[in-house]
């Protein structure tokens, strides 16, 4: 058996193709990242810009890969897993783009909401600790209430 | 919240009572107050009725299509009335503490 011969054709297999695996795995930190992560700081949560950007250099990553494989297809690997990871990071650049521009601005126009000068209607609810209080009782012996709606924590 | 937490000293020097309302029952607020670190009150109001009378329903935006308050700030002076009001258009945009403190200083002297 021709030893060389056989070690000669194991250097000759084509190179691994990382930029396809490189842009895959950001555009998925860029998926999941924003509700893990960027959310907390209302400098990336206000705009996903940082998602956004993740999302360019994980397509950069990813076309990069695609040519590699499809151009020097004797040179690089990865045909198939290219254009499987690009198809599935596309659905989540969508998928986001999706839910941030357009599933998050369907929010109730609350039109009957008081208005800068009308009187803020009085409520009675309890607090983390069961005390019930009032907004009369929060008025009282401070200048002003900053009453913060929010979704809930669930 | 959070945002709110870490600049509630500025609030408290102010005289500003912070305050947040949501669907959650108190047993979660408790919870979510300890782990969080808040020192603010956070009411409950399971029902949403307060959240109604304000009009800042979300209805069937909760889990389950259960109904639950979109995200609203007011900010009231000590006679009750309404200074300033933010009623953002993107569930994930919502006022900073920056700018309720800015919208109280310029009202300068709040019910005087």
């Amino acid at each position: 058996m021709d030893f060389a011969n056989v070690a000669g054709k194991i250097d000759m297999k084509r190179k691994r193709n990382w930029p396809i695996w490189a842009g895959f795995v950001i555009v998925l930190v860029g998926f999941f990242s924003y509700t893990f992560f960027f959310a907390k700081f209302p400098i990336t949560r206000d705009f996903p810009w940082a998602n956004l950007l993740l999302f360019c250099v994980g397509g950069i990553l990813l076309l990069i890969g695609l040519f590699r494989a499809f151009g020097r297809p004797q040179v690089f690997r990865g045909k198939i897993l290219a254009s499987i990871f690009t198809i599935f990071s596309a659905l989540m650049v969508g998928f986001f783009c999706y839910v941030f521009f357009y599933v998050l601005r369907q929010v109730p126009p609350s039109v009957g909401a008081p208005r800068v000068g009308q009187k803020a209607p009085e409520f009675t609810l309890p607090d983390q600790n069961g005390n019930a209080i009032s907004l009369s009782d929060l008025r009282s012996g401070s200048r002003a209430v900053a009453l913060i709606f929010y979704r809930g924590f669930w | 919240m959070r945002s709110f937490q870490q600049k509630l000293g500025e609030f408290d020097a102010r005289g500003i009572r912070v305050v947040g309302i949501s669907v959650d029952p108190p047993e979660v607020n408790r919870r979510q107050s300890q782990k969080r670190g808040y020192t603010f009150p956070l009411l409950s109001d399971p029902k949403a009725e307060v959240i109604r009378r304000y009009d800042v329903l979300h209805p069937g935006a909760g889990p389950k299509g259960a109904d639950i308050a979109r995200p609203a700030e007011f900010l009231i002076d000590s006679n009750g009335t309404v200074r300033w009001v933010n009623l953002t258009e993107n569930i994930a945009v919502r006022a900073r503490p920056e700018q309720v403190l800015d919208a109280f200083n310029q009202i300068g002297s709040v019910g005087q």
